[in-house]
């Protein structure tokens, strides 16, 4: 039986009290948009499998919980999350913790930080740097294909904030740390906003974590700005429990001379799904997208990425790797898209996979779409074991068995972890890798809770 | 530099098709539309016993609550199935005994195409089954065949003549129900070739069918049931033209093998349809539907197609690949040129334990041509050892032409390794300067650097089609660089 | 008892696929010996490497190989690098994202666990890695790297050696450790290997040309021909080889050995 109605009706009640919940204390820079996107969500609906885009990935389970939703924070829930401590060492970062998808006091959070670059929460930029907001908001998630999108927009009351004005660096990564932590089950959606104006440069670490086993579901959707001759990063570090399902829509919208790359490292998590558009709106711009995941038990891990290069002499890369265990899914879905006159683009995308067990399974789609003829555009997907040439070159040096196939695993995976730029964060993710690898448990020492 | 290019390109691509003619015989036709009244006609027209005549009738009435699929990366315009004649057949008092009693028209028409009928004038052993619109005209070699225990005859014929063998294998690959086109095809199919070898017969020929759209207004229906018995061995070929007119004609065939233990069929296609004018009008709307099962194991199905025609291609020859250490394999190049669009590609399911298959698709585009690679591999779970690769390459002749790679790979078993690697480039321009340099002309460069690129695929023809492919592709081609 | 030789190999058959490669191979070597064994392509030359450190691409169907008194072919590829044997691949095969310095470090730590010793201090280890690169004129660059990847075919050489140089090995075979090698590289790669050797340290070495025994000059030259040894010698009979060609001997050992044909397939 389709699931999807009830769960329609549960969103339709939740937007019909609007006046009362959602509008209410939200800035009108976002209410404006709400009812068109709730529109525009009952007209596509819950993707199904249907849906080119989620052909492998089942929503029913992480939709049929019965969320308590609310859209303000209870202050007494940030006692947990300002005792949240990051265990990174030597992670030099400015570091911020977001509660179920709120500021902790959200209002009269927005701080700069040395150098120029604002961080706070997306209600206090309503009103702090109104029309820099207009200009951005809901200008990037643009996607005709899934409904998860427009339902963000019309029921997401806060998120992050980031702006990077003009030619201002900030070297610190800026890490945001998201937490689950309730009484109840809960279904989260958050909204970010990154600027990063022309010359600009910053990095941004999101950490997901889940510290109470209710059942959770967030969808997220990230527009960012990437300015002429811009630079940023973003990092996911996703983390929670097998309970826990988690959607991310991130749309970077890159500007000439401009250069972004991200980074999704899955770890955790029963239901994740990472979507990430790049968009190359200007000349010579360059992108990157990868992704990691090591997935086992039931989890179902989904990677989908689209390279927009609108525009000429740009260049993209895609590389997304996964190891699957025991009776996890896995999906990749990627797309270089080359429009007309988008010549001199260099393109490629590289997807490979390493299933363990029996009942594991992958399935990808990588895909080309071209409509240039000057470019230089390549894919490779792989689905398959480890290499036995390996494994014997490193059994010959006296290494054995189970140790050489974890060095090669960790290797595998290393592929993706090495694009990481900074030092620190990059051995750390290498050791949560080589733990998750061993089977042992890779989260974080304030994670409460077993996964199963 | 670049306005000689563009020179190149409209000459090249203003190449004229060579087998626009149309041949000037009296056909009968039924009138146009599409209804139950008009399958029953086409069915007593040729004679058919009741059992295929209720076949076509639960495939047209199942058809009329199907959509026209969308999901392929094709400009498809609205096609009117009630403005299609179903049934046009050249008029001959009856299937001719001899060749004597074929009209001489006809006669002149293959030759013209370069298939003569006679047996003699033929070089090299190949039987043909000649098929104009909806009948098969004649089919050579037939004698000889059968001294071998082989069938190789028209479809009406086999449906009457071998009822057993049709009913046990006809929709066993393709059901009738399978897509919206392979339905209609179902209902309406008019004739086509059916060919059976038997138990450990090598069949000693190239067999080929040679399809011939003549009748303006019509659609052709053809279906090809091909079964190779155990330890049994086939070549298959088959080439298909139609006159060049303004109008689209629709063409939906459908092709079903099936690979007994230890048996492998080739089956190899060389598809020039009239692609349209220049500017695109006219041209045949290709929808078909081939599949292969290897049924036993340690059976092969390989395809290998060279695709110039069509205004628009649609089509997937398919393995399911069932066997244990059965083997799939498809060959493909496809070009599309002008206002030409191709959505083609092949699905490789791994059922049984160790099976392998291999797909190298060669995709070529220019003009305002839209080239789709459009594969699926499956490996279901029991499929030990499965191993698939895959390449598929697509070159790019000019700014406003398109190529697209949609790959699906589904793994269900941790021992299957799926290779797929892709690249989509254009002609380097160093490779042509390369050749220029040598004293090649621009011109002949591109033919060649082409000729070469696609040789993988060419070289799996049978020696007398890859010189027609290579001139094919020359013809369809030459020049055209951006 | 501890018996003199270090490695015997006593008629030795393996196949590939059915297909008999090693067709009764014996070959004796002490401590501190240097064998060259010699023959054209497909004579069995890799095979034998193969079977020796434990490749599962050759079934062994006859014969017995002893490496210090205990049965080699007994033991897992790992257990038999640690007990000391030691190949120099002819092609390294690339492993990206496995960095060379965690490489090294497990391989030698497994070696010395096998060995009852306690795993070198991180200090200690650099300083055997500082020390064995210059030996064999290794750039630090390379071993900052993953385990071969984007070498060169003479920097992959080199990386073997610098290897064997890290592990210390009893008995080395270097499988056509000369090929793709121009002169300098040759040089470099064959004086560490004379550098590094010990007076017990005994080496096999594989190969096609006589170059390489210019520099590695070998007690005792084997040539192997159809899955066995038809004649040894001297370092005299490498150059005769390299003098004479293959033909000579394939000539020579079809006459002057008569149950060849009687007992071929």
């Amino acid at each position: 039986m389709d699931y999807r109605p009830e769960v329609i009706e549960r969103l339709t009640e939740l937007w019909e009290g609007r006046d009362k919940g959602i509008l209410k204390g939200s800035p009108e820079l976002y209410n404006r948009y709400r009812a068109e996107a709730f529109t525009e969500f009952l007209r596509l609906g819950i993707p199904d499998r249907k849906n080119e885009a989620y052909k492998y990935t089942n929503l029913e389970k992480s939709f049929g919980y019965r969320y308590e939703k609310y859209f303000s924070p209870r202050p007494d829930d940030f006692r947990e999350a300002e005792r949240f401590h990051c265990e990174v060492e030597d992670l030099d970062v400015w570091n911020m913790v977001l509660l179920n998808g709120f500021f902790p006091r959200g209002d009269e959070g927005l701080a700069m930080l040395p150098g120029g670059i604002w961080v706070g929460s997306m209600r206090a930029a309503a009103k702090q740097f109104p029309s820099l907001v207009e200009k951005h908001y809901n200008r990037y998630a643009q996607n005709e294909k899934d409904g998860l999108v427009p339902l963000n927009t019309a029921l997401a009351t806060d998120g992050l904030f980031l702006y990077a004005p003009k030619n201002t660096v900030y070297t610190k990564p800026i890490q945001i740390v998201n937490l689950l932590h309730t009484t109840q089950d809960i279904f989260s959606q958050d909204r970010n906003l990154v600027v990063v104006e022309e010359g600009a440069q910053m990095s941004l670490l999101v950490c997901d974590h889940a510290i109470s086993p209710q059942h959770y579901l967030t969808n997220t959707v990230t527009e960012v700005y990437v300015g002429r001759n811009a630079r940023f990063e973003i990092i996911r570090v996703q983390n929670q429990h097998n309970d826990s399902g988690k959607i991310t829509h991130t749309f970077i919208h890159q500007e000439r001379d401009s250069y972004a790359s991200s980074n999704n490292i899955t770890l955790h998590g029963g239901l994740v799904r990472n979507a990430t558009w790049h968009r190359l709106n200007g000349e010579n711009a360059e992108t990157h997208s990868y992704g990691l995941f090591l997935a086992d038990k039931h989890q179902h891990i989904a990677n989908f990425v689209k390279v927009d290069h609108a525009a000429p002499n740009c260049n993209s890369t895609q590389l997304f790797k996964g190891v699957l265990d025991e009776n996890a899914t896995g999906a990749f879905n990627g797309r270089i898209m080359v429009h007309k006159d988008a010549q001199k683009t260099n393109a490629y995308q590289s997807n490979n996979n390493i299933i363990l067990s029996d009942t594991a399974r992958m399935d990808t789609k990588p895909q080309l779409e071209i409509y240039a003829d000057d470019v230089k555009c390549s894919h490779g997907a792989t689905v398959g074991q480890l290499d036995e040439n390996a494994l014997f070159y490193l059994r010959s040096r006296g290494i054995d068995a189970r140790e050489a196939k974890l060095m090669l695993m960790f290797g595998f995976a290393h592929d993706v972890i090495k694009n990481i730029s900074i030092e620190a964060l990059r051995e750390r993710i290498d050791h949560l890798v080589l733990q998750r690898l061993r089977g042992e448990l890779s989260r974080c020492a304030s994670c409460a809770i077993q996964c199963n | 530099m670049e306005n000689d290019q563009d020179k190149l390109l409209g000459e090249v691509t203003s190449g004229e098709y060579k087998y626009g003619f149309v041949t000037d015989i009296e056909t009968e036709v039924i009138p146009k539309g599409l209804n139950e009244d008009v399958i029953r006609v086409i069915s007593a027209k040729k004679e058919e016993p009741e059992w295929m005549l209720e076949f076509r009738l639960k495939a047209f009435r199942h058809w009329q609550t199907m959509k026209l699929p969308k999901w392929a990366h094709l400009n498809i315009p609205e096609i009117d199935f009630q403005d299609i004649i179903y049934y046009a057949a050249p008029k001959q008092k009856k299937r001719p005994d001899s060749l004597d009693d074929v009209d001489p028209e006809l006669l002149k028409t293959f030759d013209k195409l370069g298939i003569p009928l006679e047996e003699q004038k033929r070089l090299t052993g190949v039987a043909v089954d000649a098929v104009m619109d909806s009948v098969s005209v004649k089919t050579t070699f037939r004698e000889t065949l059968a001294e071998m225990g082989i069938i190789f005859c028209s479809f009406s014929e086999a449906v009457k003549e071998h009822p057993s063998l049709v009913q046990k294998y006809l929709a066993s690959v393709v059901p009738y129900t399978d897509n919206f086109f392979a339905t209609l095809n179902s209902a309406v199919f008019s004739d086509g070739s059916f060919c059976y070898i038997p138990k450990g017969v090598r069949c000693p020929m190239e067999l080929s069918t040679y399809f011939r759209i003549n009748a303006s207004n019509t659609g052709q229906f053809e279906r090809t049931l091909l079964i190779a018995d155990e330890e049994a061995y086939v070549s298959y070929l088959e080439g298909c033209t139609a006159p060049m007119r303004d109008e689209h004609q629709l063409h939906a065939a459908v092709v079903e093998i099936v690979a007994e233990r230890g048996a492998e069929v080739k089956y190899s296609t060389v598809q020039n349809w009239y692609p349209g004018d220049k500017d695109g009008k006219g041209g045949i709307f290709n929808f078909v539907t081939k599949r292969g099962i290897c049924k036993g194991d340690d059976s092969k199905i390989s395809w290998t197609q060279v695709e110039t025609g069509s205004a628009i291609t649609w089509k997937y020859p398919s393995c399911i690949l069932r066997g244990n250490n059965s083997t799939g394999e498809f060959y493909s190049v496809a070009v599309t040129n002008n206002y030409q669009q191709a959505d083609t590609g092949t699905k490789m399911i791994h059922i049984g334990r160790n099976t392998r298959s291999t797909i190298v698709s060669k995709g070529i585009s220019a003009g305002f041509g839209q080239n789709s690679y459009r594969g699926l591999v499956k490996v279901l779970g029991k499929a030990e050892g499965a191993r698939n690769f895959s390449q598929c390459d697509s070159l790019l002749l000019g700014d406003k032409c398109g190529a697209h790679t949609f790959p699906y790979i589904e793994v269900d078993n941790p021992s299957a390794i799926v290779e797929h690697e892709a690249t989509t480039s254009r002609i380097g321009e160093d490779q042509i300067f390369y050749c220029n340099q040598r004293g090649i002309s621009t011109e002949d460069a591109i033919g060649l650097i082409v000729n070469g690129y696609a040789r993988e695929v060419i070289n799996k023809l049978p020696m007398e089609f890859a010189v027609e492919a290579q001139k094919l592709l020359q013809i369809s081609l030459e020049g055209s660089v951006g | 008892m501890q018996s003199e030789f270090l490695l015997q190999i006593k008629d030795l058959k393996a196949s590939i696929d059915n297909k008999e490669i090693l067709r009764g191979l014996t070959l004796e070597v002490k401590p501190g010996e240097i064998h060259a064994i010699m023959g054209p392509n497909g004579s069995g030359k890799s095979t034998l490497a193969n079977v020796l450190t434990g490749r599962e691409i050759a079934t062994v169907t006859a014969g017995t190989v002893t490496f210090e008194g205990k049965n080699l072919l007994e033991m897992s590829p790992e257990d038999r690098a640690r007990e000391g044997i030691f190949l120099s691949f002819q092609y390294p095969i690339e492993i990206p994202g496995v960095s060379m310095v965690n490489f090294m470090k497990t391989a030698i730590n497994e070696q010395r666990k096998h060995r009852g010793l306690e795993p070198l201090s991180a200090s200690e280890f650099l300083r055997q890695m500082r020390e064995k690169k210059e030996l064999v004129e290794i750039d630090s660059a390379l071993t900052n790297r993953s385990v071969n990847e984007g070498f060169s075919g003479g920097e992959k050489k080199k990386n073997e050696i610098f290897q064997m140089a890290m592990l210390e090995p009893r008995l080395a075979l270097l499988d056509e450790t000369d090929s793709g090698l121009d002169i300098d590289a040759l040089r470099i790669v064959a004086n560490g290997v004379n550098k590094i050797r010990r007076p017990d340290t005994s080496v096999i070495v594989i190969t096609h040309y006589q170059r390489l025994l210019d520099y590695i000059v070998p007690d005792y030259v084997h040539v192997l021909y159809d899955g066995r040894i038809v004649r040894s010698g001297g370092p005299e009979l490498a150059l005769k080889l390299e003098e004479r060609g293959y033909d000579w001997i394939r000539k020579e050992a079809d006459v002057s050995e008569e149950t060849w044909t009687t007992d071929r397939k």
